[in-house]
C-alpha cells in the first residue's frame, strides 16, 4: 500500500541579513566566514512571526497543494526547536488555523533540526495503518544564535508542511529508516535564550556519522545504489557539512546542489532539511527518486525514499515556491536584526 | 426662540498638567466657580450630570456620581454620570438639558472632568484607544490617532487636503489660545513648528493632536423660569442634537464624513430653526486637526472637501467669516476628555455674554458646539444664544 | 487580552469566517447578532478569501503598549473582495507597496501578547499581494 505525500507547502520569511553585516558588529572578517560557513545571508522572521506562524503558512500552502477536506486531516504534528510555548502545543493552533478541528489528534515534537521529518514518520504510521486518512507534519524554526557565536551567522527561520495520505500523492514514500544515538552535540536548557555546542564535536561523531550511516542503512535495505537517486537532500546547517556528507556517501554535485538553500537563507533547523525537500519538489519530474536525510542533533538521522509522479507537476502551482520566497526579500541591518530577534528589547 | 434651558453659570479649572489636583480636586474647584459666577447655592441644585471617559483606566476609581456629590458636600442630591468616551461633557450637558425641559428638574449641573496624568505615557494611549472598537480595531493595533490618519489620509485622497491645510488649523488654534488664560498651551506656533514635530500616525504629528490633559469644568443650568429668577444675562439652548455611528471607524458609511455629526447638527439646526449661516462662531471636536476640518465640512460652515482650504485662507479665523474654536480649540485650551464638552459650552457663553477678552467675535447671536466621541461613533450638537 | 476573548473570536480571527445574511445577503464580517444592513439574526458561515484592496492608511510610530515593540507600523483599512472592511495592520512592506487602491492578502501573524509570560494572541494581518 502507497503512502506519501498528498501536498507539501513553504515559508520563508521576508527579511534578510547579510554575514557581512553581522561579522561588521563582531570585527569578525566576512570573507572567512563565507567561506568557512558558505553562508552569505540568512533569513530574519519578522517581529510578528514565530514557529507557529511559519507552521501556519507552510500548512495552508500544502493544503492548496493536497485539495483535499481540511477536516479529513486525522493527525498534526508540528516539530521546532522554537515552539512559543513550552506548555501549550502549536500543533492545536496550526489545526485550529486550517479548520482540521476538532476530531483529530495532535502534539508537538522536539528533536532539533529533525522534528519534522520525525512527524512525517509518525503520519505514515497512522496513515498506512489505517488510523488517520491524512496526517499533516510540520518542521519549522525561528531559531537563535547566541550574539557573536559562529550559530549567529546562520540560525535562521523557515518551514515546510507536508500532509501524508494514500491517494492522489504527488510523491509516493517508498520506505524510510532512522539512525539514533544518544550524542549530545548541541543542546539548550529550559529558560536559557541561546543554544550551547560541543564545537568541532558536532561534525564527525554527530553530523556525519548518523547522516551517513543513516543513508547507508536505507540504501541497503532498499537495495537501491546512490547513482539511483535524481535528488539527495541532506540536512543543511551550512553550505560546507552537506557537500562532504555527499560526497563522503558518493552523491554528485549535481545530485545534492538543487536541496542546498542554507547560502542563501541559513539553518532553518527544523525547517532545513523538509525545505530542501520542498525545493527539490518544486522542480522534480515525474518518475524521479529522492533520497531524504534529515540530522536532528541529540542525535538523529530519518532517511527516506521518495519518488514523484505525474500528479506533482499538475499540482506545485497553487502555493509560491521555495524559490520565489527565497527572491522575495528585504535587507535588515544588525541593529534591526537585533530588535526584531529580541536581543535588545524596550524594558 | 428656544428660551426654555439656560446657563446662569459657568466654572472651569486651568486644563493643563496639573500635578497638584487630584481628580477630586478638580471637580470641586470647577463646580464651586460656577455655583459663584450663578449666585446660587449648592442646596438649590436638582442633581448633576457629570461626564467622565476613563475615571476606570486612568485613577481606577468607577462610581462617579457618589464620589462627586460626596467631595462637592452635595449628598443627597443626584448626580448621573455619562459616558461616551470625548463626547461624554456633551452628552452630560444634553441630559442636564433634557432634565429641565421634562420638566423634572429646574436647576441643574451639567459637569466634565478627566485626571490623565496620574498613568504613565505608556498607558494613555492604550487608555484612549478604548474609545475604538476594542475587539476589531485596537486589538488588531488601532490608535485613536491612527483612526483619525486614516481619515486624514483618505480625505487627502478624495480632495487634495495638504498636510499644510491640516497644520493651518493647529496655528489658528494656538493663536487663539495665546488669548485664553484658562488654555493649557499659551503660545502661538508656525506651519513649520507642526510640519516638523515629530511623527505620531502619519500624516498626523504632534501638533497636530489635542494634548493629554487634566481638567473639569460645570455649568449650571436653570428654566426659563428660574434664569429669569436668578441670571442678568443668560446664555439659552436654543437647540440640542445628539446622533450616533458605527463604533469602529471601518464600519462607516463614508470615511470622511461623520454621519453622527451631521445627523446631531440636523437636529440641533432644526429645533433652533436656523441654519449654520445663522452661526456666528463654533466650537468643534479638534482632536485632531484633521477633526476640525470634517466638523466644518459636516456642520455645514463649508462644502465637504473644502475645509482645509476654508482654514487656509483664514475663514475660521478671529477676523474670518466664520470663527472656529475661539477658545484655542481641544488643541490649545487641552483635551481633559470628560471636559470638553462642557467647556465648549462656557467658550460659547462666554461669547454671548460678550465676555471673551482678546477673542471675542463681534454681534455674535448663535453660537455652536459640538462634541465627538471616538473616531465619529458619537456626536453632541448644541446651539446657544442670547 | 484575556483568554477567552480571543478564544472566542478565532474563527474570525484565524479564518476570516463571517456571516452571510440568508435575508438580505450582505456578508457581516466579523459575526454580529444582527445582520448591519437589514437587522435579520440568521446567517450562513462563510470564510473569506483575505484578498482585498487598501482604502485608507497609516504608518502608527505611537502605540499602546502592546504593540509598541512593532512601532512604526502601517495600519491600514481594508476592503475585502466579499465586501466587508476591516482594519488591520500591513507587514512585509516597502514604502511605495502601501497606497490608496493597493492589493493586498492576509497572512497569520501574532497579534499580541500578555507579556512573556501571558498567552500569545494569534489573527490576520495583511502584506503586498505578489
Amino acid at each position: 500500500m502507497d503512502v506519501g505525500i498528498v501536498g507539501y507547502g513553504s515559508y520563508i520569511p521576508y527579511y534578510r541579513i547579510k554575514t557581512e553585516e553581522i561579522a561588521r558588529v563582531w570585527g569578525a572578517n566576512p570573507e572567512s566566514i563565507k567561506k568557512g560557513l558558505m553562508v552569505s545571508e540568512k533569513s530574519v522572521p519578522g517581529p510578528d512571526e514565530d514557529a507557529v506562524t511559519i507552521a501556519t503558512e507552510a500548512s495552508r500552502n500544502a493544503l492548496a497543494l493536497a485539495d483535499i477536506d481540511p477536516e479529513k486531516i486525522g493527525a498534526v504534528y508540528v516539530g521546532s526547536e522554537s515552539h512559543p510555548y513550552s506548555v501549550k502545543p502549536s500543533s492545536t493552533i496550526v489545526a485550529e488555523a486550517i479548520e482540521a478541528t476538532p476530531i483529530m489528534t495532535a502534539a508537538d515534537l522536539e528533536f532539533a533540526c529533525k522534528a519534522g521529518t520525525a512527524g512525517m514518520q509518525i503520519c505514515m504510521g497512522l496513515v498506512g495503518s489505517g488510523m488517520a486518512e491524512y496526517g499533516l507534519a510540520v518542521g519549522a524554526d525561528t531559531s537563535q544564535g547566541a550574539p557573536g557565536d559562529p550559530l549567529e551567522y546562520t540560525a535562521a527561520a523557515g518551514g515546510a508542511a507536508f500532509i501524508i495520505g494514500k491517494d492522489n500523492l504527488l510523491a509516493k514514500i517508498e520506505s524510510t529508516s532512522s539512525f539514533t544515538t544518544d550524542t549530545p552535540d548541541f543542546w539548550r536548557r529550559p529558560g536559557e535564550a541561546y543554544p550551547k555546542h560541543g564545537g568541532r564535536f558536532t561534525g564527525e561523531p554527530a553530523y556525519f556519522k548518523h547522516i551517513v550511516s543513516c543513508t547507508e542503512q536505507i540504501l541497503k535495505d532498499s537495495g537501491y545504489e546512490v547513482k539511483d537517486f535524481k535528488y539527495f537532500v541532506p540536512h543543511q546547517p551550512n553550505g560546507k557539512f552537506p557537500r562532504i556528507a555527499a560526497k563522503k556517501l558518493g552523491f554528485t554535485e549535481e545530485q545534492v546542489s538543487p536541496s542546498l538553500l542554507v547560502e542563501r537563507i541559513g539553518n532553518t533547523y527544523s525547517g532545513a532539511s523538509v525545505l530542501g525537500l520542498a525545493a527539490v519538489l518544486d522542480q522534480a519530474e515525474e518518475g524521479d527518486k529522492i533520497l531524504l536525510t534529515s540530522y536532528g542533533s541529540g542525535a538523529g538521522s530519518d532517511s527516506f525514499i521518495l519518488e514523484t509522479t505525474g500528479r506533482l507537476e499538475k499540482v506545485r502551482e497553487n502555493a509560491p515556491s521555495v524559490e520565489s520566497q527565497i527572491e522575495h526579500k528585504h535587507y535588515i541591518d544588525y541593529a534591526t536584526y537585533a530588535k526584531y530577534r529580541g536581543k535588545i528589547k524596550k524594558e | 426662540m428656544n428660551q426654555e434651558v439656560a446657563i446662569i453659570g459657568i466654572g472651569m479649572t486651568k486644563f493643563g498638567e496639573l500635578w497638584n489636583r487630584s481628580f477630586r480636586q478638580l471637580f470641586v474647584e470647577a463646580g464651586s466657580e460656577a455655583l459663584e459666577d450663578a449666585g446660587i447655592k449648592s442646596e438649590e441644585i436638582g442633581a448633576l450630570f457629570g461626564g467622565n471617559m476613563s475615571a476606570g483606566q486612568f485613577i481606577g476609581q468607577e462610581h462617579l456620581a457618589s464620589l462627586i456629590m460626596d467631595h462637592s458636600n452635595m449628598t443627597p442630591q443626584p448626580a448621573t454620570r455619562v459616558e461616551a468616551a470625548c463626547a461624554s461633557g456633551g452628552l452630560a450637558l444634553r441630559t442636564a438639558y433634557m432634565s429641565i425641559k421634562s420638566g423634572m428638574h429646574d436647576v441643574v449641573i451639567a459637569a466634565g472632568a478627566e485626571k490623565m496624568t496620574d498613568v504613565l505615557p505608556s498607558k494613555t494611549t492604550g487608555a484612549l484607544a478604548t474609545a475604538a472598537d476594542q475587539e476589531w480595531e485596537a486589538g488588531f493595533g488601532a490608535t485613536f490617532p491612527g483612526l483619525y490618519a486614516m481619515i486624514a489620509r483618505r480625505h487627502m485622497h478624495e480632495f487634495g487636503t495638504t498636510e499644510e491645510q491640516l497644520a493651518s488649523v493647529s496655528v489658528k488654534n494656538h493663536y487663539n489660545g495665546s488669548k485664553n488664560s484658562k488654555a493649557q498651551f499659551q503660545n502661538e506656533i508656525t506651519i513649520d513648528d507642526v510640519l516638523s514635530s515629530p511623527m505620531v500616525a502619519d500624516p498626523l504629528k504632534l501638533f497636530d493632536c489635542s494634548p493629554v490633559s487634566d481638567g473639569a469644568a460645570a455649568l449650571v443650568l436653570a428654566s426659563a423660569e428660574k434664569a429669569k429668577e436668578l441670571c442678568e444675562n443668560p446664555v439659552w439652548i436654543a437647540g440640542s442634537g445628539q446622533a450616533s455611528d458605527t463604533l469602529a471607524l471601518h464600519s462607516r458609511k463614508s470615511l470622511t464624513t461623520l454621519n453622527a455629526t451631521v445627523e446631531a447638527g440636523r437636529q440641533a439646526y432644526k429645533q433652533a430653526g436656523i441654519t449654520s449661516k445663522d452661526i456666528g462662531a463654533a466650537e468643534v471636536h479638534d482632536c485632531f486637526t484633521i477633526a476640525e476640518l470634517c466638523a466644518i465640512e459636516d456642520l455645514g460652515f463649508c462644502e465637504k472637501g473644502d475645509g482645509g482650504k476654508f482654514t487656509e485662507q483664514g475663514e475660521t479665523g478671529l477676523k474670518g467669516s466664520m470663527p472656529v474654536n475661539t477658545s484655542g480649540g481641544l488643541k490649545t485650551k487641552g483635551h481633559p476628555v470628560g471636559a470638553t464638552g462642557i467647556a465648549q459650552a462656557i467658550e460659547a457663553s462666554l461669547q454671548l455674554r460678550g465676555e471673551a477678552g482678546d477673542r471675542q467675535i463681534d454681534d455674535v447671536e448663535y453660537v455652536l458646539t459640538h462634541n465627538v466621541g471616538g473616531s465619529g461613533g458619537t456626536a453632541a450638537v448644541h446651539i446657544f444664544s442670547r | 487580552m484575556s483568554v477567552s476573548r480571543f478564544w472566542r473570536e478565532i474563527p474570525s480571527r484565524y479564518n476570516l469566517s463571517g456571516g452571510k445574511c440568508t435575508s438580505c445577503n450582505l456578508i457581516n464580517f466579523p459575526r454580529r447578532e444582527r445582520c448591519k444592513d437589514c437587522g435579520v439574526s440568521d446567517f450562513e458561515t462563510i470564510k473569506l478569501s483575505g484578498l482585498g484592496k487598501i482604502l485608507t492608511y497609516t504608518k502608527i510610530h505611537a502605540a499602546a503598549e502592546a504593540f509598541e515593540h512593532e512601532t512604526p507600523y502601517y495600519l491600514a483599512i481594508i476592503e475585502l473582495e466579499e465586501g466587508p472592511r476591516l482594519t488591520a495592520q500591513i507587514v512585509d512592506a516597502h514604502k511605495g507597496e502601501v497606497s490608496i487602491g493597493a492589493e493586498v492578502e492576509s497572512c497569520f501573524r501574532k497579534i499580541s501578547e500578555d507579556g512573556k509570560a501571558g498567552a500569545i494572541s494569534y489573527g490576520y494581518k495583511f502584506k503586498p499581494r505578489k
